[in-house]
């Protein structure tokens, strides 16, 4: 039967908790995400929200962002890369940004740990500025503050057709407004939304 | 002319401007020499003293001069920088009269009709303009006479004044070069036998055009002064620059805000006149004790509207340490750029400008430069199929196309040890000491590399790119180079 519940919306298949109430991301709110889909998750999130995408990154970072890549995302021209020495610039960065409010979303790539002062500061001009935050964190090394949690992992779907995008599980594993829970998603390219997907296997 | 009032001109020639203007920079001992390649041949272009005494010679080609000399010491010639340095002079000269031109590239040309007596007389005022000159360290020959040509030829041979009126007289004896001749006409006149202006001026006329052209004798006569020259000034370029001086100092920020808001709306007044934008502000604050500090803004697009400028300030102006009190304020617009006025339209919104005041905002804290954006480019090569440029300096482009699907990330290529040499992908491969096993894989795409760029990383040839999609969930972008059996990672799929 694995064949018939392959890709299911979420009108066919409600799954408990649902994933509507907590996926378009609480604006005016800063959340994380971590895993090793994170930059995938953050494109998802770029990709619903009009007007520009401003991305914060350390430039010693090895690789880049490829724009191609991007594309069945959102357009890559309304992104902007803003390259910044050391964490601490790159959330100064991000505060002028999140607080300025003419980017809707603000995306902050971390590599040390944050503390509570700076997650709080972050969701204070998120809430100033009305925008939303999103930072991308190494396992572990969230803020306390932050809005919501996810966990962004890649899924090996053995009936995947061939032109299908990565079968992902995203995980909900803080959540200050609800409660947690795991959805199976998949990027559709051509309509440019988000699938869930029931899970493999059952 | 002036009814009454001699005209009396001041040329100034700079026999050695360029090798002036570099050893004034950094002087050295001995003979030095500036050289500049003209038709592949490296020649002396300019010379000091002390090269000259020993017999060298501009035009003269730097390995002969080298051969002559062996200790001379030399820089390339940077012929813009002697232009500027020209200008410059040209700037300074205005302190002795309002009407001062460019003569060639190597001089100046001043009207000072009127002027004199305000440094106490001709000869003080060249004695004046000598000193100051050879305190700066640069060579000049000053000519002084009642008509440009007359200046000229006093300046460069012979270097003395002509006095009021005797202008015929002083210029008898030079020789008929004096007359900003052309070297074919010298050796004619030569050939006839007249050597010197006196002996020219006494002369027919009537064969000298029919064998030289009217342009001989309009030279003699422009010296002499019967016929007229004129002296070109250059128009002085905008200076985009206001400044406040203030009867008690200051120290409150507000305070600070509104001062600069003060300046700011005079100098938008100004840029706005003339169609410019400004793209780097610079506020200098002068401090009750001397001391002055600067606020240097740079915008993301040449603006010149006051309001949107003053909060960009607010963050630079915060660390500014007043002291016991600001009591003057300048602000200077030090690059403009051309910004001409636009029809406004219905469908133009205020986000664009929102951004980029955000960008500007940004910028001054990490640099303009590193707030960047994707650009596309026409290349199959991954690395060159996008380019980034300064969001600043460019507009967003849409033009984005790809037949076959990306990855998100590409990283510079990650070669797969232990892995077997074989055309298709590897079924098992360890990648950041992680174990991947391949489920599936999509391929191959085979790239080429563009032989008409020199790229070390393509050294290797040929590119068979695979998509591989792993049992552990990861999808990876491998490569093989068939030319140099062996696998690589590049980049990972979204």
């Amino acid at each position: 039967m694995n064949w018939i519940c392959r890709k299911y919306t979420l009108n066919f298949f409600p799954m408990t908790p649902d994933f509507t109430q907590s996926f378009p991301l609480r604006a005016e709110r800063v959340h994380e995400v971590c895993g090793p889909c994170a930059a995938s998750f953050a494109a998802v999130c770029a990709s619903s929200t009009r007007g520009s995408v401003i991305w914060i990154r350390e430039y010693w970072r090895p690789g880049t962002l490829n724009p191609l890549g991007l594309l069945p995302f959102f357009d890559p021209g309304k992104l902007l890369i803003a390259k910044v020495k050391d964490q601490t610039e790159g959330l100064a960065v991000a505060e002028e940004a999140l607080r300025d409010g003419t980017t809707p979303l603000v995306i902050l790539e971390i590599s040390q740990p944050m503390g509570l002062i700076q997650g709080r500061r972050l969701q204070l001009s998120a809430r100033a500025g009305k925008s939303t935050g999103l930072c991308l964190i190494p396992d572990g090394m969230g803020s306390n503050a932050a809005e919501s949690r996810w966990h962004a992992a890649p899924i090996f779907d053995p009936f995947s057709a061939p032109g299908d995008s990565t079968l992902q599980r995203y995980e909900l594993i803080k959540n200050k407004s609800g409660t947690l829970g795991f959805w199976h998603v998949r990027w559709d390219t051509a309509s440019r939304r988000l699938h869930l997907v029931s899970a493999t296997g059952e | 002319m002036f009814d009454g009032i001699q005209r009396r001109v001041v040329s100034i020639w700079f026999p050695r401007l360029a090798s002036d203007r570099v050893l004034r920079m950094r002087p050295v001992e001995g003979p030095f020499a500036l050289t500049h390649s003209l038709s592949n041949t490296n020649r002396i272009y300019c010379l000091n003293g002390a090269a000259e005494r020993l017999g060298l010679s501009a035009g003269m080609p730097f390995s002969d001069a080298r051969a002559f000399c062996p200790d001379l010491q030399s820089r390339p010639a940077d012929l813009l920088a002697d232009k500027r340095f020209q200008h410059a002079l040209r700037r300074w000269a205005v302190r002795y009269c309002p009407w001062v031109g460019l003569e060639d590239d190597d001089g100046l040309v001043l009207d000072i009709t009127g002027t004199a007596h305000l440094f106490g007389g001709e000869a003080e005022l060249l004695m004046d303009m000598r000193q100051r000159l050879s305190r700066a360290g640069i060579t000049a020959c000053i000519g002084l006479g009642d008509s440009r040509g007359a200046a000229w030829a006093l300046a460069h041979h012979g270097e003395g004044s002509a006095p009021v009126g005797a202008t015929s007289d002083v210029l008898q004896d030079l020789t008929v070069a004096a007359l900003r001749l052309e070297e074919k006409t010298v050796t004619g006149l030569g050939r006839l036998g007249l050597r010197t202006i006196g002996e020219l001026a006494n002369a027919a006329r009537a064969p000298l055009t029919r064998r030289f052209g009217p342009s001989l004798l309009m030279r003699l006569d422009q010296a002499l002064g019967q016929q007229p020259e004129q002296i070109t000034p250059l128009k002085d370029p905008p200076h985009y620059g206001v400044r406040i001086t203030l009867p008690d100092p200051i120290g409150i920020k507000s305070d600070v805000m509104e001062g600069t808001s003060r300046l700011l709306t005079q100098l938008c007044a100004k840029l706005k006149s003339h169609e410019t934008g400004a793209r780097i502000l610079a506020l200098t604050l002068r401090r009750v004790d001397q001391d002055s500090q600067q606020v240097e803004l740079r915008l993301a697009r040449p603006m010149r509207d006051a309001s949107r400028i003053l909060p960009l300030f607010e963050r630079g102006i915060d660390d500014v340490d007043a002291g016991y009190g600001i009591d003057q304020m300048r602000l200077e617009a030090v690059q403009v750029e051309p910004m001409p006025v636009q029809q406004l339209s219905h469908v133009s919104t205020g986000h664009k400008n929102q951004l980029d005041d955000l960008i500007t905002r940004i910028g001054t804290r990490i640099g303009l430069e590193n707030v960047q954006r994707f650009l596309p480019a026409d290349s199959h090569i991954p690395e060159h199929s996008y380019q980034i440029a300064a969001a600043a300096f460019s507009s967003p482009e849409s033009a984005w196309s790809t037949i076959r699907p990306r990855p998100l990330h590409i990283f510079p290529p990650a070669p797969l040890l232990g892995t077997h040499a074989a055309p298709t992908p590897p079924k098992r491969f360890r990648w950041r000491r992680m174990s991947f096993a391949t489920a599936r894989a999509s391929g191959p795409e085979r790239i080429a590399p563009e032989w008409w760029l020199e790229a070390d990383e393509w050294r290797t040839g040929v590119r068979d790119y695979w998509c591989v999609e792993t049992r552990q969930g990861r999808r990876l972008w491998l490569f093989f180079t068939p030319q140099s059996p062996s696998w690589y990672v590049q980049g990972e799929f979204a």
